[in-house]
């Protein structure tokens, strides 16, 4: 394994090393945009994804107190739930703490996202400026842009530090509001437009820089229209 | 020992809605088929005793008051003979509620999520999002209340441990602020929560924040940030330590006083 920086076509069991040492390194998810970039495009995305679903099955056989995650269109490997307590810890600082005012308006601007503040306030009945700037603090939420109404108000969006703190691959793997509620309260509502998006089995993370401030596709999640 | 204060319980809500809901939950009502009457009755009675209380009424509430008063009287008015179905006037109130109670649950959903840095960890502290080019710094400007913020942080994390122990020996301030020297000396970069250790106690945790406006009011530190909320950090500048180097130690323990 020392030799010559990357050798050419490494065999699969080779390539789940190199993964492994640049998911270890990584304090961020590793998109496999950015994973093919450094192997200098000598593997295929498909071959990525095949050996990151390896080295995943490899470490959950391990029985591990980490396990890599599929999150915000790239890999990580985070600990177990289980041992939240304990790291947290070792932690600095404070562990992330949201109000139920929070997640609430959270959930909104995921679910109708772009959206505004105005649809915020007559979705939830009451204020939310001061709920906005906290999730903006926190990164959770942008300002996407602004809407071609009077006074051009802003329109807001999640952020990937969203996907990365709910670990959620990405936009398409929230669930739909259908699916989280209460079967027999949903069953009466008539929208018709269920299942929007059902989970779909790994598809192909788009290319993603991990840059922070970076754009997510805020379309299809919608559903609930008037 | 004091007399114990008498207390009132009384939920707090969010808003409206989240009162409507609470009623229509204690009533075991379907949302569909709210009875009009009884909740509007019981909503009412409500903001009275929150005025009794002297609680402020925000308007949100006095504007669905009237939403179910207005309800009300439509149930009141006989049904109008016309081929139209009439709709009834208590979707007005029940359409919104379950949108609402759906993001409720969205939320809830969320809740249960294993949240980073709360229930699961990465690798590396992840509140510090690695600056990219470190060498271009380009300087945010950094207000003293974002400082007082970031202050009050590290004390918070300090009051949530609790030590019977009372620490005998304190840090003076002068010590203190050799002990960060040394460390600058050989630190570059440095995270502001970093030099806490709230474990040490409350009186060291100030005299570390004093320790470090000095050291940034002498020229031996930068205080940043590399953007907007991303955490504040301290720089070393090599130039001022290489000055006060020249002497001996720094004069710095005259005009700062005794120990805490």
């Amino acid at each position: 394994m020392n030799g010559p920086p990357l050798e050419r076509n490494p065999d699969q069991a080779e390539l789940v090393r190199l993964l492994e040492a640049l998911l270890f390194a990584s304090d961020r998810p590793l998109s496999v945009e950015r994973i093919r970039e450094v192997l200098d495009d000598e593997v295929s995305v498909k071959e990525i994804r095949l050996a990151c679903g390896v080295l995943r099955a490899e470490y959950d056989r391990l029985d591990r107190a980490f396990e890599l995650t599929e999150v915000a269109g790239g890999f990580q490997f985070r600990t177990r739930a289980e041992y939240g307590p304990l790291v947290a810890r070792l932690r600095q600082t404070a562990p992330l703490r949201l109000s139920k005012a929070a997640l609430e308006s959270l959930s909104i601007v995921a679910y109708k996202q772009p959206v505004l503040r105005a649809e915020l306030e007559r979705l939830r009945g009451v204020d939310c400026g001061g709920v906005i700037k906290a999730l903006l603090e926190r990164g959770l939420v942008r300002i996407l842009g602004r809407e071609n109404l009077p006074g051009r108000p802003l329109t807001y969006g999640t952020t990937r530090h969203f996907l990365e703190v709910f670990e959620l691959k990405s936009l398409d793997d929230l669930p739909s509001l259908e699916e989280i509620s209460l079967a027999d309260r949903l069953e009466r509502i008539e929208t018709g437009q269920a299942g929007l998006f059902d989970a779909q089995p790994g598809p192909a993370p788009r290319p993603k820089e991990p840059d922070p401030g970076e754009d997510e596709e805020p379309d299809e999640t919608d559903l609930l229209n008037d | 020992m004091e007399e114990a204060p008498v207390q009132v319980k009384l939920p707090v809500f969010e808003g409206p809605l989240d009162l409507l809901l609470h009623l229509i939950h204690k009533n075991e009502v379907d949302i569909y088929d709210i009875p009009v009457h009884t909740i509007t009755q019981q909503y009412l009675e409500y903001l009275d005793l929150m005025k009794a209380l002297n609680i402020e009424v925000a308007g949100e509430f006095l504007v669905m008051a009237a939403t179910l008063i207005q309800i009300k009287s439509k149930m009141l008015l006989p049904a109008q003979e016309s081929d139209q179905e009439e709709e009834d006037p208590r979707m007005e109130l029940a359409l919104p509620l379950l949108e609402y109670l759906r993001f409720k649950e969205a939320a809830q959903w969320l809740e249960g999520r294993p949240w980073l840095e709360r229930d699961v960890f990465s690798r590396g502290e992840n509140d510090d999002v690695a600056p990219q080019g470190q060498e271009e710094r380009p300087l945010f400007n950094l207000s003293l209340f974002d400082l007082i913020d970031a202050f009050r942080e590290v004390m918070d994390r300090a009051a949530q441990i609790q030590e019977m122990t009372v620490p005998l020996e304190t840090v003076s301030l002068n010590d203190r602020i050799a002990e960060l020297m040394d460390l600058f000396r050989t630190e570059v970069n440095l995270r502001f929560t970093e030099l806490f250790d709230p474990r040490s106690g409350l009186s060291a945790v100030i005299v570390t924040f004093l320790a470090i406006l000095e050291l940034a009011r002498l020229g031996f530190i930068q205080i940043f940030q590399e953007a907007a909320f991303s955490p504040i950090r301290l720089a070393s500048r090599p130039e001022a330590f290489v000055v006060a180097e020249d002497p001996g130690e720094p004069d710095l323990a005259a005009p700062l006083g005794e120990p805490l």
